[in-house]
């Protein structure tokens, strides 16, 4: 639908717009990908997870591992603003209402019961435990914690052991969103290479490549997990284990991405744009690099950020299992291995938590990444309106 | 005397985007007559398909009929032949309703210009006529399995009763529009719409199509609507021509008159056009009056392209495809030599072989450079090629394709004068100026993305890439079939200027005579793989030798309605004569 040429005027579209024909691939994959309201939404909330991973130490308002006898599968609290108290007055001001804790004199059983009396303040920016953000930088002041030093409140409620659910949740995003990111690295250096090479080079070399990726693809990928993941030292640290998972995860993973990366190759390879830079006198390298690559970049991507979601499914089911990463590690798998027995989801229901995080934290990658994917070839669009 | 099956009166069909309405369609006023064809003339994006498709309320999403009404008029049909006033505003009817699906295939039919695409990869062509039999009849299934043989012997296709279970891939192109067509006119409709039924095909199954569907109108008494951007087409088998220029009808009237005195301007312009691309461009002429070509540039000396398609089990069977076959040909300098043939004639793959896109079988290509030494071009592998590469460079067929749409402009014309290092970053963007100058483009288009400019222009910049290193040889590989015919004439015009500014020779390779016969000193006709015929253009048009060159030339439809039916159609069938 363009506008009939004539010679020297330039066509209707492009007055229109007038940035749109100065605007490389990645504006107009912008301007696509914006349109698509759902995965904008879901980008959002992707960032937002990525940035509380990055900043776990001081989003959380306790430590992951600090216990608490007193306060075994305490209930969640709500934050609330107006409090009217016997012992600590009425007012205003961001609290959790304290809750006592009751023995059943004939089940033994311990329920807790809201307190009148007392309320637990919190305070922006208060010191609390000292900690090391990223393990490096000595700080004490969390985003919110309670304002006495020794209160405690559960915004998630309590474990077992009393820990803070909250605060796991928030470590456990850190664990769990990056072991995506960093198992999709590993899936797309070995899925590039492979698929690349299968692609560039094509004949015999191919056919082995594209057999063993079938090969791969075979494997019943849980019973493999599960083989390689029982295979690990139980003695290994935590961030050995952690390493190791990831490159157990994306070694089943690099087959779709080589898939891709061949398909679109082989696609490329013979498009008239690419034979014109050999004939400039471009060199094989300057033709992959310079001509063919930014049109695959995008495709790659697309298929990343769907391929994550799948990595931090297969790490929950793992650590589910208690073959993936082991506590003290904290991840949302690992967090859902405490809800495994029907006695602590009957009495703490909250235990699920982590498993609404899951579904979060995979739900907005899908929609980022179909909108990516949607948005990914921006030139079909620009020549038909 | 007028009976009129399908009115459109002020049909309006607009398209929401993001800057706007626009109107494709644009108070769009038509008749269609029985027995009679109406052909709706018209350049890319004049609104011509549309308006065909809005007949049938099967515009692309989000077009839609906003105003107008589309009147059939069915007692004027072939099936009913009756006084009572039956009509249908197609127009009114819901577009997902049933009463104009009962009118799409049955009263109204369409086809289409890619046959491919608009038949079914996995029925075979007998089912799916019978399907569109049973649609709108009931009868049953073994007697529309009849009509259906019935169908594809009106459309001359041999052995119907073997074809009818054959797949769509089975069928060539032309074979697979004329299976269209009998699905098309298997429920005997009033009207058969025709979007460029003939624009995928060589010219001589175009010819055939256009004597089939002639002779079946004057069966049936159906009325058409032909829409065809091809003026010689039009000449062929018009009743009425409408012309359609941005959305509107500028002109209407019988051929004759708008042939020989058209009336508006852009019907002037659009006929200018094809006549001088009737004859020979009197530039060329006098340029070669100046100065006669010079020395050879390049000899092809019986080159040879054969590719080899595994088959069997593990591809270990290997089949042979040749290509080009024994091709030799001669370009001398500052000469213009076309080469001609149909689809799968191989004159693509010989210019990629002479390129050095692909290896050749056997051969030689001998290229004399500008230093004065000759060279085999077909020893050479692909790094030793590049210094010939600066000297013949390519023009593509598709503007879209051949532009990378990741580049700006300046970049893309850059690269070749980038990669020869002979420019400093300052003077190479001085020179891509120039050279956007010498194409008629503006300086502004060098920090401008492809996707900016239209078919012309981005043809434009494809060759500016090309001329970018200073070469001697161009070789252009159907440049202008992509483009509308006024356009086509001024790419030509420009290979032209380019020629006599910088003493190129070109090498054309094109399924359009008409274009060889303005642009190119001398022709080489190709026939599956085998040069058939060479000699000065004039000569071959006028008076060809091989039977092939005869039927190809008799086939080619000429811009001129008083010569139509006069001319005699020659078949070439070289299995006949290989026989022979």
């Amino acid at each position: 639908m363009t506008a009939p040429d004539t010679n020297t005027a330039l066509p209707e579209a492009a007055t229109e717009i007038p940035d749109v024909e100065h605007s490389s691939q990645w504006k107009l994959m912008w301007w696509a990908f914006r349109r698509h309201r759902v995965a904008v939404i879901g980008g959002v909330i992707v960032l937002t997870l990525y940035f509380v991973a990055a900043f776990a130490e001081f989003l959380a308002p306790f430590a992951p591992q600090s216990t608490s006898s007193q306060n075994v599968y305490h209930p969640p609290q709500m934050p609330r603003l107006f409090y009217d108290t016997t012992y600590d007055g009425s007012g205003f001001g961001l609290h959790v209402r304290a809750f006592s804790r009751e023995r059943d004199p004939f089940t033994l059983q311990t329920t807790y019961v809201p307190d009148p009396d007392r309320v637990i303040f919190i305070s922006f920016f208060a010191k609390g435990t000292p900690y090391r953000l990223w393990g490096l930088i000595p700080m004490e002041r969390r985003l919110f914690t309670a304002s006495n030093p020794g209160d405690r409140f559960y915004l998630f409620g309590a474990d077992r052991l009393g820990r803070d659910m909250y605060s796991r949740v928030i470590f456990g995003t850190r664990v769990s969103m990056t072991i995506g990111l960093v198992g999709v690295a590993l899936a797309l250096i070995l899925g590039v290479t492979l698929g690349g090479i299968s692609g560039y080079l094509g004949g015999v070399t191919d056919a082995v490549i594209q057999r063993f990726v079938e090969l791969v693809l075979a494997l019943p990928t849980i019973p493999i997990w599960l083989g390689l993941s029982a295979a690990l030292p139980q003695d290994w640290s935590p961030l050995t284990r952690y390493f190791a998972i990831t490159a157990i995860l994306s070694l089943v993973g690099w087959t779709e991405l080589a898939r891709v990366v061949r398909g679109r190759f082989l696609a490329l390879r013979n498009e008239d744009f690419v034979i014109a830079a050999r004939l400039d006198g471009a060199t094989r390298r300057r033709v992959i690099l310079r001509h063919m690559a930014p049109s695959m970049a995008s495709h790659i991507i697309a298929s990343v950020t769907l391929a994550i979601p799948l990595m931090i499914i297969a790490e929950t089911s793992l650590s589910f299992l208690g073959l993936g990463l082991q506590p003290p590690m904290v991840s949302w798998g690992v967090l859902l291995r405490e809800a495994q027995n029907v006695q602590s989801i009957s009495q703490a229901p909250w235990l699920f938590i982590p498993g609404a995080a899951v579904v979060l934290g995979v739900l907005s990658l899908n929609f980022l990444g179909d909108g990516i994917r949607d948005a990914a070839d921006p030139y079909s669009e620009v020549q038909t309106s | 005397m007028t009976n009129p099956v399908l009115e459109i009166q002020n049909l309006i069909t607009e398209f929401p985007t993001r800057n706007g309405v626009f109107r494709a369609v644009d108070d769009v006023s038509l008749t269609v007559e029985a027995g009679r064809t109406l052909c709706v003339v018209g350049e890319s994006g004049s609104g011509k398909s549309v308006t065909a498709r809005s007949v049938l309320q099967i515009v692309d999403h989000p077009g839609r009929i906003t105003q107008g009404r589309i009147l059939l008029h069915r007692h004027n049909t072939a099936r009913r032949q009756g006084d009572e006033d039956d009509i249908v505003d197609l127009a009114a009817l819901p577009a997902r309703g049933p009463e104009i699906r009962a009118i799409r295939g049955r009263d109204v039919a369409m086809i289409f210009q890619e046959p491919m695409s608009a038949l079914s990869p996995v029925h075979t062509i007998g089912n799916q006529i019978v399907e569109a039999i049973r649609l709108h009849e009931a009868i049953s299934k073994k007697d529309a399995m009849d009509r259906a043989v019935e169908l594809l012997r009106l459309v001359e296709i041999p052995t119907p009763e073997k074809a009818i279970k054959r797949y769509t891939f089975e069928y060539s192109g032309g074979m697979r529009q004329r299976a269209m067509i009998a699905m098309a006119i298997a429920c005997n409709p009033s009207v058969l719409i025709a979007d460029e039924p003939t624009t995928a095909l060589d010219v001589t199954i175009q010819a055939e199509i256009i004597d089939l569907l002639r002779r079946l109108q004057q069966e049936t008494g159906m009325g058409m609507m032909f829409i065809t951007h091809d003026m010689g087409v039009v000449a062929e088998i018009a009743d009425e021509v409408a012309v359609m220029y941005r959305g509107q009808v500028v002109e209407r009237g019988a051929p004759l008159p708008i042939f020989e005195a058209p009336k508006e301007e852009y019907t002037q312009r659009l006929l200018a056009a094809v006549k001088r691309l009737d004859e020979p461009s009197p530039r060329r002429l006098a340029m070669r009056a100046a100065s006669p070509p010079g020395a050879t540039a390049l000899k092809v000396d019986r080159l040879a392209k054969h590719f080899y398609l595994s088959a069997g089990l593990l591809g270990l069977r290997k089949e042979t495809f040749v290509a080009v076959n024994d091709a030799s040909l001669e370009l001398r300098e500052g000469e213009n030599l076309g080469i001609v043939g149909e689809s799968g004639s191989g004159k693509t793959t010989l210019g990629r072989c002479i390129q050095g896109v692909h290896g050749t079988t056997r051969g030689a290509i001998r290229f004399t450079g500008r230093d004065g030494r000759t060279t085999d071009l077909a020893k050479l592998k692909e790094n030793e090629l590049r210094p010939a590469w600066r000297e013949i460079r390519m023009v593509f067929q598709d503007p879209f394709s051949s532009l990378n749409p990741r580049m700006t402009v300046g970049q893309i014309i850059g690269e070749p004068l980038l990669l020869l290092r002979t420019h400093s970053k300052h003077s190479l963007r001085q020179r891509v100026c120039e050279l956007l100058d010498v194409v008629g483009l503006p300086q502004s288009a060098y920090d401008r993305y492809p996707h900016a400019f239209s078919g012309g222009q981005r043809q434009r910049i494809g060759i500016a890439r090309a001329i970018a290193p200073e070469p001697r040889v161009i070789i252009a590989d159907e440049a202008t079939s992509a483009l509308d015919v006024s356009l086509r004439i001024q790419i030509l015009d420009l290979l032209l200027d380019l020629q006599e500014r910088m003493g190129l020779s070109f090498l054309l390779i094109s399924h359009d005579i008409a274009v060889i016969r303005y642009f190119c000193d001398r022709i080489a006709v190709m026939h599956r793989g085998k040069i058939v015929e060479t000699g000065e253009t004039e000569a071959v048009c006028s008076n060809p030798t091989h039977p092939y060159t005869r039927s190809l030339l008799s086939a080619v439809p000429v811009p001129d309605p008083r010569q139509r039916g006069k001319h005699v159609r020659t078949r070439y069938r070289a299995d006949a004569e290989s026989a022979a």
